[in-house]
Order: structure tokens, then C-alpha cells, then sequence
């Protein structure tokens, strides 16, 4: 069996490959870099499996806490794996979006499924999941709530700050003077939706467009995205720890390139 | 300094031309001559031929921010009210006028500034306010972004009319007579230390190449500072016999790992994170074997001829067109044999910004080459992260893997 783990900024995911190449279990442990979430969420996925550690013959690692990682047999950038992953799972993409803790990126592939190039966001927190962060603290609820206020969305309140820190101090005085939670957590899907087509634009976005990462679980802000993007974005299956899948796909890959 | 030493290595006479350079400069301060500020790829000639001494704020800033010493200089402009958003070397050097020392390396304050804006308009803004908050005279050299493929002829007689001028502008303030014999001396002998300039960064071709192209930054002190003088020259040719003695013995840039990726590195390199950035790419066998820095000081023309000479240095790459920067870009993938560029998205720099994205989109059309873009800044320390460049560098790693057929990817 071959394994793929992901270490996240926020989350920990894991992904077990059969000696078949068939996707054996995933799993997601919201705890990332810098904790044991790598090891719980490791544990978990081959418990799924029916699998132990000592079945794995290769391992690759990715993510924010890919190179602190010991045991892997190859560390790959989520880049890499996130398109590996897609490939793996799905046919026809030719754009990945992916939102993850603290990058938000758009990955062009070729007709192979191979990255052909991709843009990452600046040194900013504009544009990711730790943005939507941000807001459900200021809105007083979970991450994963913020898509089911903002579907009861009225009017798409406008955060014209991208940066994290002022948007937050702007959302509080929206909602002191009267704006509804649903209506600024709209605010938000659009404001990052936003950020993420300009940088989908830069690679030249293609159809079929698939969104990756923890923020593709968000159907309003997938939603505004669509919008945005002016056609339809697919959410890949285990769009959360999809990066481990493609890095498990790989281990498989190369287990077997090196026999 | 003894030339005949056999057993000086070019690097050894870059450390002592960079602090004689230095020295000289303090020298002439303390015998009460007058220092010259200018600008990086200014007409040195005209300095040269008048025996003053010059130092060039941009080295000094990028030697500041190579000691991780910036940010002291940066605090007081910020303080000063200079906004971040002005590049940084402007910051750092504003900052140094203000503060007057640094760990890093002294430099005596202007008594004349020289200012070329071929490089960009910041700079223009930059020494204009030095002139006025220092209260010394200020000599500008316009010379207009090409919007046209080639300099375009009325461009160049207004450039030459400026240069003449210019010299006037010297005479009057020396009070000396500009020697014309001494001027040819000078052009011919900067022609020929830009050769050898050109001549020894084109050994980069070579597979595996023999430079490592972060010496190259190093080196880049002297063609900047030095350029007119026998010593520039002499080092130029020393250091290109080296690495074409390294090139025939098959020798790489490296002696612990072997070059397996070549790359070039699009813009100002980011001095407070040299060693990071290096590393991160020598850890995939990635060597910078060029960039857009070799052809910005090959500066050539006929001995004399001042029109030829103002075109020369109106056709750098900061000053041309996107049409030519991007053939030029096509030209070094082709050439140096690239598997991939890293383009610095250097937040000082707003030249080099405002066309990044477009040629990254139109040279990898042309070339089918992988590339990637990280934020970083020329001096400001603050303005990068080591883990998204990792990243980015690794990716890009990847995508040159794949290019190759290496494992599974």
C-alpha cells in the first residue's frame, strides 16, 4: 500500500492507495504544521484501510510541513500533488483552484493532467481560507457555518479591504451599523472570489474548472466563484485532503518507476 | 596594487577593488575633492575622465542589505516620512544620508549627484530630493523609455546634447577643462572592460556552466563602480580566464553537487535572503546561470562616438520595449540552454513589475519553458517568506523534472 500525507497550515489530511492504484480511504484531522495532527490523521486513514504503518511501502509527504516531515520516502509540493490528485480522481480538468489555510492558488494543466503553470497569492492572506478565518470570528460562528448564513444572503454586503486585518475591523463597523450577518458573509464569498479570479486570470483560465482545498466545502463561496469566474467550478471529490491523494498517487507512481 | 601576483584569484581582487573603491572615495572626501553619487548604469565616462570620485548608492544599499543591515536605514527614512512603497534602495540610501555610518560600509556624502533615467523614473525623484535636503548640485541625464523596438533617431540627439551638456555642467563645477584625449582613453578602456564583462557571464553557456550565477551578483560591484578603470578591467579578464579554464576542465559551479537544472533569474536579486535563496535552489540542483544583468552593462560602442555612446546606454533592458525584452528573454532560454526562469516580483522595483506577468505569459508561450514568480524585495527584508519561496522554487523543480521524464512526475 502506498501512502500520501498533506500538512497543512490548519488541517492534516492523509490518503492510503491500494497496490491496485484504487483510493483505499482518506481522512481529515483539522489540526496542521507545528502539531501530531500528520500522525492522527495518518493513524485514522490507514484505520480505514484496514492497513498498519508497516504496509506502507512508499510514503510521500506535502504541504506547509512536507519538509519537517520525517518517515516520508519523498517530499512534492502541493502543486504537484494537488494536480496528481485531480488527475487521479477526475477527467477533462484544465484549472485547479485551491484554497487551502494560507495559500490560495490556480494551476493551469495540460491536456495530460500535468501542472503547466501556476500563480500563487502574494505574501498576503487575501484570498485564502485563513480570510473566511478571519470573518466567522467576527460573525460569531463556525468556518463551515459561513456557507449556510450566506446562502440566506439578501444583498451581497461589499468588503472593500482585502487585507485580513482591516477587513475584520470593516465587518465589525458593517455589522454595528445595521448590515445583517447573512448579507456580510456574502461580503466575504464574493471578496475572496474575487481575489482568486485574478489570479485564475493570470494562468489563463480554462474549463473544466475543479476547486480543491478546505474552502471548496464552502458551496456559497464555490458559488460566488462560479460567478466571478463566469462558468461553472466543480468541487473535486475529497476536496479537502485531495493533495494527499495526488501525493499517495505519486508514491504509487513511483514505487513502481523504481522496480 | 602588484598585477603580476600570479597567484591572485579574481575573487581576491574583487575584495580589493571593492575596498579600494571604497577607500578612495573616503580618500578624496578627507582631501577635501568632491564625491559623486550616481546612478548604477550612468555614463561613467564623463566622472572618470574628470578624476572624480564616485560611489554608486544602489551598490552600497544592496551591500547594506546583503549584511541584513537595512532595515536601520529603512526605519529612519520610514520615520523620516518616506513611504514603503518607494523602493528600497532609494529608502536605504535617503536613510544613509541621514544616519551618515553603517556596520556594512562607509560612504563620504555627495557633493554632486549624477543621475541617469534609463533605469527608472524613481530615481529622478530619488536624487532630486537628495540634491534638495543635502543642498548639492544635481547633473540629469534623460534618457527616454524606448516605446519604439530601437532607439529612435531624434532620442538619440537629445541624449547627446544632454551629454554635452553634462560635460559643461562638470567643467563648470570642477573649474577644470573636460580633456577630450583623456575621454576617448576612457571610453575605449570602459568598451573593453565590458567585454570582457560579457564575454565571461557568456561562459555561463557552457553545460554544466562554470559560474554559479550568484558570483555573478558579487562581481557586478566592480562593472558597476569600476568599469572605466585598468583595475575593472584587468579583473573582468582574469575571472573570464578562470571560468573558461573551469568550462574546458568540464568543471560545474559547484564542487559538492552537480548542476541537474538551469534557470534565470529575472530581476534584482534579493540581498537580505542571498543564502536563502540560493540554497533553496542549489538543494535541487538548480544553478541561476544568468539574467538579465550581463547585456545591462555591456555597454558598447565606437570610441567618440557620443551619439553611439548616449544610445548604448538608452538600450538596456529596463529602457526597451516589451517586444524586446521579450525576444531578448527567448533569446537567453535559447542560448544558455534554460529549463526554467524565477521571476522576482521585487516590490521596490514597479519597472519591473508593471511587465512582469505579461512576459512570464508571453515568453513561456514562446518557449514552452516552466516558470514562477515569488515576492521578495531588493533590500527589505520584510517583504519575503522563505516558505512560500521553498515552495514555489520546489514546484518549479517539479515541473523541470517532468520536463525531463524523471520519476512518475
Amino acid at each position: 500500500m502506498f501512502a500520501g500525507i498533506d500538512i497543512g497550515s490548519s488541517s492534516s489530511k492523509a490518503a492510503i492507495i491500494g497496490d491496485d492504484g484504487r483510493l483505499l480511504s482518506v481522512s481529515v484531522h483539522n489540526q496542521g504544521a507545528g502539531t501530531d495532527g500528520h500522525r492522527q490523521a495518518l493513524e485514522r486513514a490507514l484505520a480505514l484501510a484496514g492497513a498498519e504503518r508497516s504496509d506502507i511501502r512508499f510514503l510521500v509527504a506535502t504541504g506547509y510541513g512536507r519538509m519537517r516531515y520525517e518517515g516520508a520516502d519523498r517530499q512534492l509540493t502541493e502543486i504537484s500533488c494537488h494536480a496528481k490528485g485531480v488527475a487521479w480522481l477526475t477527467s477533462g480538468a484544465r484549472t485547479i483552484i485551491d484554497v487551502g489555510g494560507q495559500d490560495s492558488k490556480a494551476i493551469k494543466l495540460d491536456a495530460a493532467g500535468n501542472v503547466a503553470n501556476f500563480a500563487m497569492n502574494e505574501k498576503c492572506a487575501a484570498g485564502t481560507g485563513r480570510f473566511l478565518e478571519v470573518m466567522a470570528r467576527v460573525l460569531d460562528c463556525r468556518v463551515d457555518e459561513l456557507s449556510e448564513i450566506a446562502a440566506a444572503s439578501v444583498k451581497e454586503v461589499p468588503i472593500s479591504s482585502v487585507c485580513a486585518v482591516f477587513a475584520e475591523s470593516e465587518v465589525i463597523s458593517r455589522l454595528s451599523s445595521g448590515e445583517r450577518p447573512e448579507d456580510v458573509a456574502r461580503g466575504a464569498h464574493v471578496s475572496i472570489a474575487r481575489r482568486i479570479a485574478g489570479l485564475a486570470g493570470r494562468i489563463g483560465c480554462q474549463p473544466e474548472i475543479v476547486m480543491t482545498g478546505g474552502v471548496a466545502l464552502n458551496g456559497d463561496a464555490v458559488a460566488c466563484l462560479s460567478k466571478e469566474l463566469g462558468h461553472e467550478v466543480l468541487v473535486a471529490p475529497h476536496a479537502q485532503a485531495i493533495g494527499a491523494v495526488g501525493a499517495a498517487a505519486f508514491a504509487w507512481e513511483m514505487a513502481r518507476a523504481a522496480k | 596594487m602588484n598585477m603580476n601576483e600570479r597567484s591572485v584569484t579574481s575573487k581576491e581582487l574583487l575584495k580589493k577593488l571593492t575596498a579600494l573603491h571604497y577607500e578612495g572615495a573616503a580618500k578624496a572626501k578627507a582631501e577635501g575633492r568632491p564625491v559623486v553619487w550616481a546612478t548604477s548604469i550612468s555614463p561613467q565616462e564623463l566622472l572618470e575622465t574628470m578624476d572624480l570620485a564616485t560611489v554608486y548608492p544602489e551598490n552600497h544599499a544592496a551591500a547594506i542589505g546583503a549584511r541584513k543591515e537595512a532595515l536601520v536605514f529603512i526605519d529612519e527614512a520610514e520615520r523620516d516620512g518616506y513611504s514603503q512603497d518607494i523602493c528600497s534602495y532609494a529608502r536605504v540610501n535617503i536613510g544613509y544620508a541621514g544616519v551618515g555610518k553603517s556596520e556594512a560600509q562607509d560612504i563620504p556624502l555627495p557633493d554632486l549627484l549624477f543621475c541617469c533615467g534609463n533605469i527608472c523614473g524613481t530615481v529622478i525623484k530619488w536624487y532630486e530630493n537628495l540634491a534638495k535636503e543635502l543642498r548639492v548640485p544635481m547633473i540629469f541625464i534623460d534618457m527616454p523609455f524606448n516605446h519604439s523596438f530601437h532607439v529612435p533617431a531624434h532620442s538619440r540627439a537629445y541624449m547627446r546634447g544632454q551629454i554635452e551638456d553634462a560635460i559643461e555642467q562638470l567643467e563648470a563645477f570642477t573649474k577644470r577643462r573636460f580633456d577630450r584625449d583623456k575621454f576617448s582613453e576612457v571610453m575605449r578602456l570602459s568598451n573593453a572592460t565590458c567585454e570582457w564583462w560579457k564575454k565571461a557571464t557568456d561562459l555561463a553557456k557552457a553545460k554544466p556552466s562554470p559560474l554559479n550565477g550568484f558570483d555573478m551578483f558579487n562581481y557586478m560591484a566592480i562593472i558597476v563602480c569600476m568599469r572605466g578603470s585598468k583595475e575593472g578591467y584587468e579583473l573582468f579578464k582574469l575571472w573570464h580566464d578562470e571560468l573558461a579554464a573551469k568550462a574546458a576542465a568540464g568543471m560545474g559551479p559547484w564542487s559538492s553537487a552537480e548542476e541537474k537544472y538551469r534557470v534565470m533569474w529575472d530581476g534584482i536579486a534579493c540581498w537580505p535572503h542571498l543564502s536563502t535563496t540560493f540554497n533553496a535552489l542549489k538543494k535541487h540542483g538548480i544553478n541561476m546561470v544568468t539574467s538579465s544583468y550581463p547585456e545591462s552593462w555591456n555597454l558598447r560602442y565606437e570610441t567618440n562616438d557620443l551619439e553611439g555612446m548616449a544610445a548604448a546606454y538608452s538600450s538596456i533592458y529596463a529602457n526597451r520595449n516589451l517586444d524586446y525584452d521579450i525576444g531578448y528573454m527567448k533569446k537567453l532560454v535559447d542560448e544558455f540552454r534554460l529549463d526554467g526562469i524565477v521571476y522576482h516580483s521585487n516590490r521596490s522595483c514597479k519597472l519591473m513589475d508593471f511587465r512582469q506577468y505579461e512576459v512570464q505569459r508571453r515568453v513561456g508561450e514562446l518557449t514552452g519553458v516552466p516558470s514562477v514568480i515569488f515576492d521578495g524585495d531588493q533590500t527589505d527584508p520584510r517583504s519575503f517568506s522563505e516558505a512560500q519561496y521553498e515552495t514555489r522554487i520546489q514546484a518549479l523543480a517539479e515541473m523541470m523534472e517532468r520536463g525531463k521524464g524523471g520519476m512518475g512526475l
